[in-house]
């Protein structure tokens, strides 16, 4: 039977869905073996937290190196444990920190990469929606252990019951993964809205807001959903770059994206026509957004979105 | 201190992407320089000028260093008439089609052998996506890992240099000696816009074109391989409504129904 290492991923020391999800895609593969990297002393503690999946062994890494040093050290601890355990693929989640501890495991495994992988098969092709979405790939490793990076929220969880049995491990890590030393960290900023790349809705505005997303941080709130914004309303200084959806922004594939304001460039449209529904509001009924969505307003934001919000709380309360 | 900025040329970011033959169709569409790629020239611009300066004689240089066909000299011209001193063009009819493994074997060699202290890159091309090459160019090399920098602090005499690190994971501040490679996010900075005076300089300014057996790596296949590639079905329009006074009311009532709420 094949092995499949998955990093486990974690927020707070608890294991997400994301965790999940490569334990999903894993299993179709092989068995599924989740790397719990932690600081010394709470590795147990964030295995236990492992309890959907089909994870079928747990191995634990204790090292304070992986706080201190990052990306590197987690590389190297990764790639150690695929070795000993002769992996037949490598998952991890596709987010920043992911993609680059994948580039690195590629480089010491000597090993091909493929990232921001949607799904991947038994036979471990990958699929990839490449170009903001408009072009389905299918793509395969052809040298050294597939490294594979999943996108979170592509894949449907198998979220049975899990306790597998943990095994703890020690590795070395190098002098070359310690270069860089980390000295203080402070966890996101969430301001009680969901991540943008992880949240099942999102609710963006544009250009049309003016400068003013209260409108559309009240629609998102009551959704519970994350807010977005496009360039031209980040560029403006209306909303922090960091929630730029778009080309030179976040890439998002809710089930449900909500455009306010926003007339749809193709640099737009990069980052989100992938969403499963799209609704658009806009004042222009010519924005070219209209022409891809599944409900569109011709209206003015500022009457519908307050409309839309207290007609939907009505219903909730 | 010598400093070298890693960029891309790119299809405009505004521009259709399609493939053809399994590969990015970089004929058919106008090539740019890679928009987040300004931000580290730009900061590279900074460091030196709040050190001293990149004039000639100064104590600083800034080299562009890029992989690509010919034409990828227009993008490196972008570069230079922003303000940085020379360049070099990796251009090998063995390197189409390369991954970002090969990619990083490449530039790693380059910047090896030119005795830089510093990379600076942009977090990503907006054609692959992909955002490793800086980490695995800081794996290729053994140096520091400075990556998705929304600041960099250096300091010359002491060869350190801090960063502020963002990602969706949170804050963190980082410190390393120098070398390292550094990965700049678009908030750093506002990227100039060449000058009169810039443009023209930059059209007295060296481009080195080197192919394969100059860099010295031999040529590598990509390990990885599109089995396929296909355009997703157009999505067409869905209902659409003018709001005369109850436009919420029907996009609460859509939602319902779809039971997206």
């Amino acid at each position: 039977m094949s092995t499949v290492i998955i990093l486990s991923d974690f927020q707070g020391g608890v294991a997400t869905k994301t965790t999940a999800e490569l334990a999903t895609v894993g299993a179709r593969i092989g068995d599924v073996c989740a790397v719990v990297l932690a600081p010394v002393g709470q590795g147990a503690a964030m295995a236990a937290t492992i309890k959907q999946g089909p994870v079928a062994s747990i191995v634990i890494v204790e090292a304070n190196e992986f706080a201190e040093h990052g990306v590197a050290a987690v590389a190297d601890a990764l790639a150690q444990v695929a070795t000993s355990k002769s992996a037949d693929a490598i998952l991890v989640a596709s987010h920043a920190f992911g993609k680059e501890v994948a580039g690195r495991v590629a480089i010491a495994l000597e090993s091909g990469i493929i990232t921001d992988a949607v799904d991947v098969a038994g036979d471990k092709v990958a699929t990839q929606l490449v170009f903001g979405g408009s072009t389905t790939v299918h793509s395969t490793v052809t040298h050294g252990i597939p490294v594979i990076t999943l996108r979170p929220n592509s894949v449907e969880a198998d979220l049975s019951p899990s306790s597998a049995p943990t095994e703890n491990v020690s590795v070395t890590i190098s002098d070359n993964s310690k270069k860089s030393l980390i000295t203080s960290t402070e966890p996101p900023v969430k301001g009680g809205r969901p991540e943008l790349t992880e949240a099942s809705i999102v609710v963006s505005g544009g250009r049309g807001t003016n400068g003013d997303f209260a409108a559309v941080e009240g629609f998102a709130d009551l959704l519970g959903a994350a807010v977005g914004a496009s360039r031209a309303a980040t560029d403006a200084g209306w909303y922090p770059h960091s929630h730029q959806v778009g080309q030179t922004g976040k890439t998002v594939s809710p089930q449900l994206y909500v455009a306010c304001g926003i007339s749809g460039a193709i640099q737009h449209r990069a980052g989100m026509q992938t969403s499963k529904t799209i609704v658009v509001v806009n004042k222009d009924p010519e924005a070219p957004l209209f022409e891809i969505c599944d409900f569109g307003v011709v209206g003015d934001l500022f009457a519908v979105l307050p409309q839309a919000t207290s007609s939907i709380a009505a219903t909730k309360s | 201190m010598k400093i070298a900025v890693c960029v891309k040329q790119v299809p405009d970011s505004w521009a259709e992407k399609k493939m053809v033959d399994s590969r990015l169709d970089r004929e058919g569409v106008d090539a740019v320089l890679n928009d987040l790629d300004e931000y580290a020239v730009e900061e590279a611009l900074r460091i030196v000028e709040a050190h001293g300066g990149n004039e000639e004689g100064g104590p600083h240089t800034i080299t562009i260093i890029t992989m690509g066909p010919e034409r990828a000299t227009e993008a490196i011209r972008k570069a230079l008439s922003m303000g940085a001193n020379d360049a070099i063009l990796i251009s090998d009819s063995a390197l189409a089609g390369s991954d970002a493994l090969a990619t990083s074997a490449v530039l790693a060699k380059t910047i090896a052998d030119g005795g830089f202290d510093l990379v600076i890159c942009g977090t990503e091309s907006t054609d692959a996506r992909m955002s490793v090459v800086p980490a695995m160019l800081s794996a290729r090399l053994g140096w520091a890992q400075m990556t998705f920098a929304s600041k960099v602090d250096l300091d010359p005499a002491a060869s350190t240099i801090s960063i502020t690190r963002v990602t969706e994971a949170g804050v963190d501040t980082i410190k390393a000696s120098l070398p390292a490679v550094v990965s700049v996010v678009e908030k750093i900075n506002e990227p100039r816009y060449p000058s009169f005076k810039g443009i023209m300089a930059a059209k007295k300014k060296t481009i080195e074109t080197r192919d394969l057996a100059t860099v010295g790596v031999s040529p590598v296949s990509a390990w990885s391989e599109v089995k396929d590639a296909a355009l997703r079905p157009a999505r067409s329009a869905g209902v659409i409504v003018t709001d005369s006074g109850d436009g919420g009311s029907a996009l609460a009532t859509f939602l319902a129904e779809k039971k997206l709420i």
